[in-house]
């Protein structure tokens, strides 16, 4: 196999850009990406590699009677087949808790748990002698009720503990108040996937000195190479990551998927080993939205006022712990939404089960609860007579208010004021007349002129805590380094955060841009010889990571000033960097920057903290948990052909507090991609689970929106800056992500006039066939 | 067995092909031009999306056989040099690319629609576009690239 030209590296950025913080510089990444020459995971190459792949599970519940991979081994072109007998460390791993085997020991647990791996000269010859390892299952009755799971004893323990991963009570003031109006229902949400378009992939080289270098595609360098090196049973400097080009993320890269198979594969050989998922495994090779079904009364007075909401909420965590514990914090704490309700009572329960294990997916924890607070919101409306809105600006929160867990909202939260953007501004026209059926329902493939077609209107209003909660402290680590390359001053930042598409590499250097007063910054490749820098998950990185990069430039910049203050023997106070120069308080430019270093480097490690969470009481659930929160809304206006079931939306417009948007061109991308989500679990997007087994693990049959799904945009961005935050920032990703869904889910029902308790809503939930 | 085929104007050989390999492969893993991307390899995702004699196809449906002693032109081949097709720049300055995995495909899907259509209305650009699934953009952003990119080349 031979092949012409290395792909280049990722941020191999000999271009820079200009613009600091506010601005809305072009990426530094967009060329190498629209030439076709950025590399991502699946793209690496190593001459002499050898292919990896995996042998899963066909049975969601079946302990391993028999596992012979002689045959397999024997085959022609295949080097290596492992099983968990030839993992050297501790066969086990998790996010939270340590509880998922890197491969199946005496019992799988899931369809599609990894329980051999092999090495080949080439991916067919892998393919195919993975039919040639023996395995014998004794097939086990899955678990697959969440809500039978959480409360039947009876059942049988999937792991030592049982069956409950988390459960978590909040207790507000009083727990069984009454109320004038009560309204009430059930809820369910399905399993949404990811379905980030880059497959699970990495290249594993061995090394010399024992180690090896990980190439890969992931949101969190670090605690894969934790995670790794202990099943490796390796020191963690002996298991090098390197970010290797990221297609998307969403949450599904934050657990493991082929990094410590590809590694223990290349230990094994020697040689190179690259693994890459088809769409096919990439469904059963990471973790999903927990599907959630919730319970929830909502009580107010005559006058629109809440005055409690009580609510009971089952996430189906699957075969393994994952980010369910944070789910389960997650979903009871933010379960009110962003309102103020005096009374609370919140139970949440997360569960083990034989469905696929779900973990962390973008606005992880308030999906589930805001899409059903979100229809209580429209059904107290419709009791109460009034507009929907209007009762949503009633009761929404502000800036002191007190959340569910007694916290005191301490920065702004313009939430009414969303709300109220939105209903000011103006709605699509009316079909009137002859219509492009292309606009209609179903489009062109449409049977019908527009007869049988309705109109809605709904919103969707959201909170979303932003970066780690519950005590955790959940910080990043930036070097920042000063120096002058071909006579000019140079910044290059370097930090192991992970650029996942979101924009982080553009904005790290508008930062160091803004902070340093250099025109030229480059960022290092992501990797791990730098301190940890967190996920990017959470809606966190720009605050967090960008928050140490800030540090970091800082402390450079006072070294800096240091230096002029020796070598001109004035006094350092006042001095500030711009246009790559030292300026004095009163504007004198003192020196260039250029001259000052010389030979000099000016380098600086910092990190950012958040201010401190605190965990929940685990008997009524209070507790200053949460950081910052993130406020979205929208507007959905959505066509519906009720005979055929159909629904077109529109219309989709959203208004969102972004405390101070660093890069506004990004934000709108985040917003427009993330409503694209949330339009995809309101009316399409589901991984479908009978007894434990996945029927559509395809792009054929999952299907996610595209270009003619999405409609057009009208978006607000506030900026209300929080005076707690680097810059006023307030995590953007996930908050549009979640507010789109009950949006449209109200619309529909706004146009229909049915109940429709459960999303994704299918042409079926509509024509009641 | 031994493929033949001009890659972007070059003539291209890979020895050692096995039945059953995908254009796609073919490109990506021997002949190194990694640009077009292995989202789905099942037809869904236009990812792969590569001009056959002129016409946009996905390459992960083309098996290597059949492209033999044809055209192929990817990603990699449509800029001239250093000088990005417009079409590439519009992508670029619009903000259209954000983890860029479907970019390759989409510019491809884009680059024809804008040759073969003067002045697209939105309608026939969603039309287009539509077998090109983006996950992270919501796709306003690639539209705007493509409106750019027509109105470009209308008042050039
Ligand atoms: S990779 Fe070819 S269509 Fe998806
Ligand atoms: S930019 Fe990520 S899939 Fe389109």
């Amino acid at each position: 196999m031979t092949r012409s030209a290395p792909a280049r590296s990722p941020q191999d950025l000999a271009e820079t850009v200009s613009g600091g913080i506010g601005a809305s510089p072009l990426r530094p990444d967009g060329t190498l990406k629209v030439r076709g020459e950025f590399a991502y995971s699946s793209d690496l190459w190593h001459e002499d590699m050898l292919w990896g792949a995996t042998l899963r599970s066909p049975h969601p519940h079946a302990r391993i009677v028999r596992l012979d991979v002689s045959r397999a081994l024997a085959q022609p072109g295949v080097h290596a087949v492992l099983t968990h007998e030839d993992v050297p460390g501790e066969n086990i791993y998790g996010l939270k808790y340590q509880d998922t085997p890197a491969l199946a020991e005496d019992r799988v647990r899931f369809q599609g748990e990894p329980v051999a791996i092999l090495a080949a000269d080439h991916p067919e010859i892998a393919r195919q002698a993975l039919k040639e390892i023996e395995v014998e299952y004794e097939v086990l009755e899955p678990i697959t009720d969440p809500e039978r799971a959480a409360h039947d004893s009876t059942l049988p323990k999937l792991h030592p503990d049982g069956n409950l991963v988390r459960y978590q009570r909040i207790l507000k003031g009083d727990p069984d108040a009454a109320a004038e109006v009560v309204v009430s229902g059930v809820y369910e949400i399905g399993m949404q996937d990811q379905a980030f378009l880059g497959p699970e992939s990495g290249l594993a080289v061995p090394d010399d000195d024992g180690g090896v270098d990980l190439y890969l595609a992931t949101q969190w360098l670090h605690v894969d190479q934790r995670q790794t090196a202990k099943a490796l049973g390796l020191p963690p400097e002996k298991v090098r990551l390197t970010l290797s080009g990221v297609g998307g993320a969403f949450g599904g890269r934050e657990d493991l998927s082929m990094q410590i198979h590809s590694c223990l594969l290349a230990l094994r050989t020697g040689r190179p080993v690259k693994m890459v998922y088809n769409r096919e495994e990439s469904f059963f090779g990471h973790v999903h939205r927990h599907p959630a079904k919730m319970y929830y009364e909502h009580g107010a007075t005559k006058d629109g006022d809440l005055v409690y909401v009580r609510a009971r909420m089952y996430f189906d965590g699957g075969a393994y712990a994952s980010k369910t514990p944070v789910v389960v914090g997650n979903g009871t704490t933010l379960s009110v939404g962003p309102y103020n309700v005096p009374n609370a009572k919140i139970e949440g329960w997360g569960v083990y089960s034989n469905n696929p294990t779900c973990g962390a997916m973008r606005g992880l924890g308030a999906v589930q609860p805001t899409y059903a607070y979100e229809s209580q919101m429209d059904k107290l409306a419709a009791a109460l007579g009034m507009d929907p809105a209007d009762l949503r600006i009633r009761n929404a929160m502000s800036e002191g208010s007190t959340n569910v867990t007694g916290q005191v909202v301490d920065f702004p939260a313009p939430v009414g004021e969303l709300v109220q953007r939105l209903k000011d501004m103006p709605l699509p026209p009316e079909r009137t007349g002859a219509v492009d059926i292309r606009d209609l329902p179903g489009g062109a493939s449409n049977v019908t002129h527009g007869e049988g077609v309705v109109r809605g209107i709904g919103y969707g209003v959201t909170i979303k805590n932003i970066s780690y909660a519950e005590g955790l402290d959940d910080y990043s680590t930036a070097r920042v380094r000063l120096q002058v390359i071909g006579g000019e001053p140079v910044a290059m930042v370097h930090t192991a955060a992970a650029e996942v598409g979101q924009g982080l590499v553009t904005l790290q250097q508008q930062i160091a841009r803004t902070e340093l007063g250099v025109p030229r910054v480059t960022v290092h490749p992501a990797d791990t010889s730098v301190g940890d820098a967190g996920s990017s998950s959470a809606s966190r990185q720009t605050y967090i990571t960008g928050g140490a990069v800030r540090n970091a430039c800082r402390a450079v910049a006072d070294a800096v000033y240091a230096l002029a203050e020796r070598r001109l023997a004035r006094s350092a106070a006042g001095m500030s960097l711009a246009g790559g120069k030292v300026v004095a308080a009163d504007g004198e430019v003192l020196t260039g920057l250029a001259e000052l270093l010389g030979e000099e480097i000016v380098e600086e490690t910092r990190e950012y903290h958040h201010r401190k969470t605190y965990p929940l009481d685990p008997e009524t659930g209070q507790g200053d948990a949460h950081v910052q929160y993130g406020f979205s809304a929208h507007r959905a206006v959505v066509d519906v052909d009720v005979e055929l079931g159909l629904v077109k939306v529109v219309q989709l417009d959203c208004a969102q507090d972004v405390g101070k948007a660093l890069n506004p061109d990004a934000v709108l991308g985040q917003i427009q991609g993330g409503s694209a989500q949330g339009l995809g679990l309101a009316v399409m997007e589901e991984i479908q689970v009978v007894d434990g087994k996945v029927r559509n693990p395809s792009f054929t049959d999952y299907l996610i929106p595209t270009v003619l799904d999405m409609p057009p945009m009208r978006i607000d961005v506030l900026e209300r800056p929080d005076p707690h935050s680097p810059y006023g920032v307030r995590g953007v990703g996930e908050p549009p992500t979640i507010s789109a869904t009950p949006a449209i889910a109200n619309a529909i029902r706004a146009a229909t006039g049915l109940e429709l308790p459960r999303v994704p809503i299918r042409p079926e939930h509509i024509t009641g066939t | 067995m031994r493929v033949n085929v001009v890659v972007n104007g070059e003539k291209r050989q890979a020895d050692n092909v096995w039945e059953g390999e995908s254009l796609l492969y073919v490109l990506r893993e021997r002949l190194g031009l990694a640009g077009s991307k292995n989202a789905c390899e099942q037809g869904e995702c236009g990812s792969c999306t590569v001009y056959l004699d002129g016409v946009p196809v996905c390459s992960c449906l083309v098996a290597a056989g059949q492209a033999e002693g044809r055209e192929v032109r990817t990603v990699e081949g449509l800029a001239d040099g250093d000088k990005l097709d417009p079409i590439q720049e519009s992508f670029v300055e619009c903000g259209a690319v954000q983890c860029g995995f479907c970019t390759p495909g989409l510019l491809v899907t884009a680059h024809d629609l804008v040759a073969r259509t003067t002045d697209p209305s939105d309608a026939e650009i969603r039309e287009a576009l539509a077998g090109n699934l983006c996950r992270c953009t919501g796709y306003e952003k690639i539209l705007d690239a493509v409106r750019l990119a027509a109105a470009r080349k209308e008042n050039a």
